[in-house]
């Protein structure tokens, strides 16, 4: 498997991450590198194999509907890198 | 007291207990050792008062006759637990500035047993690494460098992702520390190091308040210098959280009982398939080394089959980046941080993300965000699932044969910064034997067996069936004594 340029750009976007242009060549490279190493597993016969979704054979518990914690606003937001007023600051979505 | 540091806990408590000492002279103690190995960058912040005041309260609670099973004993937290008021950084500019509001859970319950906390050490970023040097706050260097202390002639990385914590233990500056493993991150630098880590069973250790890399692989484990302290800590450390959906609500048992040494009749797994091709022989002969000592102490090996071995790395490097772009999608410059302005939220988000995480972690996220989107789900993820259920049968065969399973825990001896860096693939086959017990949420161990021909550590690798980490432990004692490794890192507290 081998990703060009304009298919990392597009990852990249959809990761939320900015990549500087002149990088997106070596990282394609990198990234091709690691999908050919783990297309081994197409030899993996896996007809009728559940994909595992837990490793522990448990199901997951259930609680009751009803609220136990809460009230810590403050605390919340204390490492937010802008608030105000008990918010979040963001940036302008709306006109 | 330099003598002090050189301790094991089990000593330390003793020493305790008997009025030898008290914990704040312990603690003072390992203060002047973590500023004494600075120079191997093996800690981000150090908290000296914290553990002074820590230690004193820990004194009061013994003179009440209240001693808890860790009381008085200063260890080092990985910086990926969430410490309340002492910044948690998880190696990432990221997290510049982030102070949590709470405690992690598996943090929470060592203060509760009386342990006292020395600092937060460094690891690989989001301990996504297996060296140690993908951290914004530098890399961390093996005690076990040849050559005169910060002028070393190479300087060999611990491992990783839990290099501080290796290196903190090794060095003598710390008692114990906490480690967590994904694919490998406490029983590989354990081994480069020189000493012990063990990953319980998946669900032993509560998840909460421990930054998440892979959620489905994550667990925490204690990194110490004998199998005895290993067990004191893991105790400590495990335990049923509900403020984790897959801790699991089973008693804990007081692991140290199960030191007994006796392992007559015991069926030891030796799997054919870890005989890669191209093993160096000093690995292969620690391992024929290991099985010898076994027998001796009267268990009986058995060659065993895992015959999608070949098939884990892939399978990790599916399922841990996706698991990752997931888990990292919560850095949004909003909520805690850094954050990178832009013209629109959208590129405030690029921006912060852009600048705000490594080159490794970045590659991790691409990956986990390409396997996952829409047209490689399926040939992807869904398919690497699929191989983690036949790894894991595996397993459930192969323990229908033995007890235990014994394998190297890492290819080779520790490496020099430098090395294998250019090429991701090379440094991913440093997990090559620790991932498949990652993928099947199995115990693992690693233990010092002796020192390679370069005099650098090598350890053995011991596995368990699910929430059986007594047995781990057994064997692994027995092998620690046969052992009896006397090497110790040129450079110590």
């Amino acid at each position: 498997m081998s990703l060009d340029k304009a298919t990392v750009a597009k990852i990249a976007h959809l990761a939320r991450i900015k990549v500087p242009d002149d990088e997106l060549d070596h990282l394609a490279g990198e990234l091709s590198q690691i999908l050919t190493f783990v297309e081994q597993l197409g030899e993996v016969d896996t007809q009728d194999v559940p994909p595992m979704t837990s490793v522990a054979a448990q199901t997951l518990r259930r609680r009751k509907d009803e609220v136990t914690d809460g009230g810590y606003r403050d605390a919340v937001l204390s490492n937010g890198p802008e608030t105000a007023e008990g918010f979040y600051v963001v940036p302008k979505v709306v006109e | 007291m330099t003598g002090l540091t050189h301790l094991t806990m089990a000593a330390a408590l003793d020493g305790l207990a008997k009025k030898e000492f008290t914990a704040v002279e312990l603690t003072e103690a390992h203060v002047k050792a973590v500023e004494t190995i600075r120079p191997l960058n093996a800690f981000i912040t150090e908290t000296p008062e914290q553990a002074l005041t820590m230690a004193k309260a820990s004194d009061a609670r013994r003179a009440k006759g209240e001693a808890g099973p860790m009381e008085g004993l200063p260890i080092a937290v990985k910086d990926l637990f969430c410490t309340k008021g002492v910044p948690t950084t998880a190696a990432s500019h990221i997290l510049d500035g982030f102070k949590p509001e709470y405690e992690s859970t598996v943090t929470s319950n060592l203060w509760r047993d009386g342990a006292v906390m020395l600092g937060k050490v460094n690891l690989d970023e989001f301990a996504m690494g297996s060296a140690n040097i993908t951290s914004h706050h530098g890399n961390v260097i093996s005690p076990w460098s040849p050559g005169e202390v910060g002028n070393w002639s190479r300087q060999l990385v611990p491992g990783g992702s839990s290099g501080g914590s290796a290196a903190a233990v090794a060095a003598r500056a710390a008692l114990g520390a906490t480690g967590t493993d994904t694919g490998g991150s406490i029983r590989q630098p354990a081994a480069f190091t020189g000493i012990v880590g063990i990953k319980p069973t998946y669900g032993r250790c509560s998840r909460w308040g421990v930054v998440a890399f892979a959620s489905s692989l994550d667990q925490a484990g204690p990194m110490t210098r004998t199998v005895e302290d290993a067990a004191i800590m893991l105790r400590s450390m495990c335990g049923f959280d509900p403020k984790d959906s897959t801790s699991v609500d089973m008693a804990v048992p007081d692991f140290r009982t199960a030191l007994t040494g006796d392992i007559r009749g015991l069926k030891v797994g030796i799997p054919k398939e870890y005989r890669v091709e191209g093993m160096p022989a000093e690995i292969a002969a620690i391992w024929d080394q290991g099985i010898a000592w076994l027998k001796e102490a009267g268990a009986e090996p058995v060659e065993i089959s895992l015959p999608h071995t070949k098939y884990a790395l892939a399978t990790y490097y599916i399922v841990a980046p996706a698991e990752a772009s997931s888990n990292l999608a919560r850095y949004d410059g909003l909520r805690y941080g850094l954050r990178v302005e832009g013209a629109s939220l959208k590129d405030m988000y690029e921006n912060t993300r852009g600048a705000g995480f490594g080159k490794e972690v970045r590659r991790r996220i691409l990956i986990g965000t390409y396997v996952l989107s829409a047209g490689y789900y399926d040939a992807y993820y869904n398919k690497a699932r699929q191989v983690r259920t036949r790894i894991k049968w595996d397993f459930d065969e192969a323990f229908k044969q033995c007890d235990v399973i014994l394998t190297p825990t890492a290819p080779s001896t520790a490496f020099a910064i430098g090395e294998k860096m250019d090429d991701p693939i090379q440094m991913y086959l440093n997990d090559v034997f620790t991932v498949p017990a990652s993928l099947a949420g199995l115990p693992g161990m690693s233990v010092p067996a002796g020192v390679g021909s370069d005099g650098l550590p090598l350890g053995l690798q011991l596995l368990g069936r699910p929430f059986d980490e007594e047995t781990v432990l057994r064997v692994g004692q027995v092998i620690e004594k046969a052992a009896a490794v006397t090497a110790t890192p040129p450079f110590m507290a």
